[in-house]
């Protein structure tokens, strides 16, 4: 938001052209509305802009942002065409509209407005410098506006989302007295290693568990931090008296540990989580059996 | 010496009750190990819960504890420790070789116990 508002500034540097020609410039914008609306829409379609939005779509937002883009051309004013766009941009940023895109599509409008205003002023070159002095500053503030709130919004789509995944964090789950599983999914970072090494040891003491086990199938990539931050957490799970079996890990990520040198000798792991839990439950002396036997049915 | 040394049936418990200077460390690992020849034990339990930090000296001092009571056929196991002092461990790459652990007095007991 305060960029934005740091934006502002060159255009009123930039006001000190003659009021009457922006008049006159909005005047024929108005007048126009209809075929350079439509000439927008096609060179739209023609570079294969917006591709994931109907014709239809990409018309009804073209004449929202056109009479905007006239109005913010008019009044100097930026606040309505940035609300616009900041809520444009919240309706097609979840349909995979690309930053490339949006500043493409704004730029197209500046180019269609400039040629017709060319052909509107060819016979009378200093009226039509003067024009143009007036047109570009505001049109290039109006491009950057559009385009910094798309990516605005953007970053904080992407701000909301890392903050959910830290949120959803790392659960950690008791199956059996002594017992916890572990799961973890999506990437691991540093800061996040950590944060799982917190949460096991007091699972741990929370619930006086002997094993733990860690299941890193829902795991992309491991890096030799994150690995290290791993064993780390074996170790100190060890030191508080608590064995860890680590499961689900992926060829890749097995063959990255190896070729890291990363040092495994605490670490025991097995293929997957079913696995682990089989392990974990003879090493604390469960016997699981299935009671199939007595079925409701046969007991009719 | 802020240390409690009990005997308990077979077993020695020493719970160490406030931070150790090194001379501290070194009478109680020399303790240790003359308790556990006088009493015959089988298990030695050290429950340092009341450690914020568990430094290479102690560290290592415990891993020898371990390893002389080995040779003579003692089990050693480390309580307590804590969260994050067991972080710290790992970081700094402090082991306790030859040292079992367990979360607590009770978890300690039942490990020599099995």
């Amino acid at each position: 938001m305060q960029k934005v508002a740091v934006a502002q500034d060159p255009l009123a540097a930039s006001t000190d052209v003659d009021p009457a020609l922006l008049r006159e410039l909005v005047a024929h914008l108005r007048q126009d509305r209809t075929p350079l609306r439509e000439e927008w829409t096609r060179r739209i379609t023609d570079e294969r802009l917006l591709s994931v939005m109907t014709p239809e779509e990409i018309f009804s937002e073209v004449t929202a942002v056109y009479d905007n883009y006239v109005d913010a051309l008019e009044t100097g004013s930026i606040e309505a065409l940035e609300r616009y766009a900041r809520n444009l941009s919240e309706r097609i940023i979840p349909r995979g509209v690309e930053t490339h895109e949006v500043l493409g599509v704004v730029l197209l409008l500046r180019d269609v407005l400039a040629r017709s205003l060319f052909q509107k002023y060819q016979d009378d070159r200093v009226l039509m410098n003067q024009v143009l002095d007036a047109y570009e500053p505001a049109a290039n503030r109006i491009a950057v506006t559009v385009g910094v709130s798309f990516v605005q919004e953007r970053e904080r789509v992407i701000r909301q989302q890392q903050l959910a995944i830290r949120e959803l964090s790392t659960p950690v789950l008791k199956v059996r007295d002594q017992l916890l599983i572990l799961p973890i999914i999506g990437a691991l970072d540093a800061s996040r290693a950590r944060q799982l090494t917190e949460q096991l040891l007091n699972g741990i003491r929370e619930n006086r568990a002997k094993v733990v086990v860690i299941d890193i199938t829902g795991v992309p990539g491991i890096d030799v931090d994150v690995a290290n931050h791993l064993v780390q957490a074996v170790r100190a799970s060890g030191l508080m008296g608590a064995r860890v079996i680590i499961t689900g890990l992926s060829a890749d990520i097995a063959q990255t540990l190896v070729n890291l040198r990363v040092d495994l000798t605490m670490m025991q792991s097995v293929g997957d989580l079913q696995g682990g839990i089989e392990e974990a439950e003879r090493q604390l002396s469960y016997a699981v059996t299935r009671s199939g036997a007595t079925s409701p049915d046969s007991r009719a | 010496m802020g240390v409690s040394i009990l005997k308990q049936r077979d077993y020695l418990i020493a719970s160490i009750q406030s931070a150790l200077t090194d001379t501290e460390v070194v009478q109680l690992r020399d303790a240790l190990v003359a308790e556990v020849a006088r009493h015959r034990s089988r298990g030695v339990i050290v429950d340092v819960a009341a450690l914020d930090v568990i430094d290479s000296f102690v560290s290592r001092s415990l891993s020898t504890v371990a390893q002389t009571n080995r040779l003579r056929g003692a089990k050693t196991v480390v309580v307590g420790i804590q969260p994050d002092v067991a972080v710290a461990m790992s970081q700094f790459g402090l082991g306790l070789a030859d040292v079992h652990t367990a979360l607590d007095l009770e978890a300690g007991l039942e490990l020599l116990d099995g």
